[in-house]
């Protein structure tokens, strides 16, 4: 968490290998993030940013693509594009052009992009942000799902109430500098930083 | 005869000549759209690759190539045809094909007229391209060649645009087909060609007639592509 132009969203393109950090290491699943080894790991990460760019193509294209190029025969594409789907409850959608999705379905249908092939890592940022109730409950229990299944989910979220929901563990970001990071019953109750306690509380403004 | 008899001569002879199907100005008008749309084709498949890597790749003197490629949609087709003449003369580099007045002599000709249509069409449609687009197709691990199915999938109306500008050029041309083609009756004569000849002969009643066909034809072929258009405009919603 933390509050706008924080870092939360740079901290999540670094963890994507879209940036690179100017000083210090990166470390995804005990490998280093290099512009080199970028495309290896990031085969293993999924990330959803804010308003996700659609492919001018039908739902089930837009989720099949990244099958397509790992080689997965017709059959295994199909079955897994299908189930995909339906984790994110768009299974009836999968034939509609995927750019006349309304906001929420298209931050499903990223979503189900990347779980299609996967991913040990899931990076979201702000991914219910202006989504109805509706939405954003699905979208909460499909990571919840990721969760249970044992991937790595970094949410990135300006609501405190879903990161009490959904989080194991809590960081707190000011101005680039990671303030404050822990388990989240430490986190709430008897955060080591009196600036989490203030945001928190809503006390503080940046 | 008037401006206007002609016009109306020019007119009436031209649905005499479709009615008749008169086999010299058939043969003229298949041989116009065998070379203008061959080389129309070839422009895209060398303008399309070239355009794509061109907005993709950054490199060096990207801003000028752009540049030179734009101001090369533009150029005269005389300056094309003198300089596919000199190429395929027998003296130039290109002599020893000896397609000189051949109609594949024509297609290159053309080609060179198209190629920068659909290379500029493409640069400029993939550069204004959502540039969170390709930051997607990096985070999902596209491959080089899957990242280029998508990007042109994205920019299709742009190159049907780029079609219908580049098959207008070279229907329309007639400066580089006269010299590289040299208008030979029942080999190289295109419509344009036979119109100029027309035209210098006082026969302006064949050549108006002979320029309606060729408005007819291309506005045939533009409904084709147009209507190809209009279905993938619907269908992204």
């Amino acid at each position: 968490m933390g509050p706008s132009g924080s870092g939360k969203t740079t901290l999540l393109r670094l963890l994507d290998g879209l940036e690179f950090p100017d000083s210090g290491e990166i470390y995804v699943g005990g490998k280093r993030l290099t512009m080199e080894s970028a495309p290896k790991i990031r085969a293993n990460v999924g990330a959803v940013f804010q308003s996700p760019v659609m492919f001018d193509a039908s739902v089930y294209d837009n989720v099949a693509f990244s099958l397509r190029f790992r080689g997965f025969p017709a059959s295994a594409i199909k079955k897994n594009v299908e189930e995909a789907l339906k984790i994110v409850q768009l299974e009836d959608e999968a034939k509609r052009n995927a750019l006349t999705l309304s906001g929420g379905e298209a931050q499903r249908v990223a979503l189900a992009r990347v779980l299609v092939y996967n991913p040990e890592l899931i990076l979201l940022d702000e991914p219910t942000a202006n989504l109805d109730p509706s939405n954003s409950m699905i979208i909460e229990s499909v990571l919840r799902e990721a969760r249970s299944e044992g991937k790595t989910v970094v949410l990135v979220t300006h609501n405190i109430f879903q990161a009490k929901r959904l989080a194991d563990k809590m960081a707190l970001l000011l101005a680039g500098e990671m303030i404050e990071i822990g388990d989240k019953k430490t986190f709430f109750e008897s955060p080591s930083d009196s600036r989490t306690r203030r945001f928190i509380d809503g006390d503080l403004v940046c | 005869m008037g401006g206007l008899e002609i016009f109306i001569d020019g007119t009436i002879r031209a649905v005499e000549i479709i009615l008749s199907g008169n086999p010299e100005i058939f043969q003229i008008t298949l041989l116009s759209l065998r070379v203008s749309l061959t080389a129309t084709l070839l422009g895209a498949l060398f303008g399309i690759p070239v355009g794509y890597l061109v907005a993709i790749r950054n490199f060096p003197g990207k801003s000028l190539c752009i540049a030179v490629i734009n101001t090369l949609m533009g150029i005269p087709p005389v300056v094309v045809g003198l300089v596919v003449y000199l190429m395929l003369s027998s003296d130039g580099p290109l002599g020893f094909l000896r397609i000189l007045y051949t109609p594949s002599a024509m297609v290159i000709a053309q080609t060179v007229l198209t190629f920068p249509v659909t290379c500029g069409i493409t640069i400029s449609s993939i550069i204004s391209l959502n540039p969170r687009l390709k930051e997607t197709l990096v985070s999902l691990s596209a491959p080089r060649f899957w990242e280029a199915v998508i990007l042109i999938n994205e920019i299709r109306i742009g190159i049907i645009t780029s079609f219908i500008t580049a098959f207008g050029a070279a229907i329309s041309e007639v400066g580089a087909i006269m010299m590289v083609g040299g208008n030979l009756l029942g080999y190289t004569r295109a419509l344009t060609t036979a119109i100029v000849l027309y035209t210098n002969k006082g026969e302006f009643s064949m050549a108006i007639a002979l320029g309606i066909i060729l408005l007819i034809l291309a506005l045939f072929v533009n409904l084709t592509l147009t209507a190809l258009q209009m279905h993938y405009r619907r269908h992204k919603g």
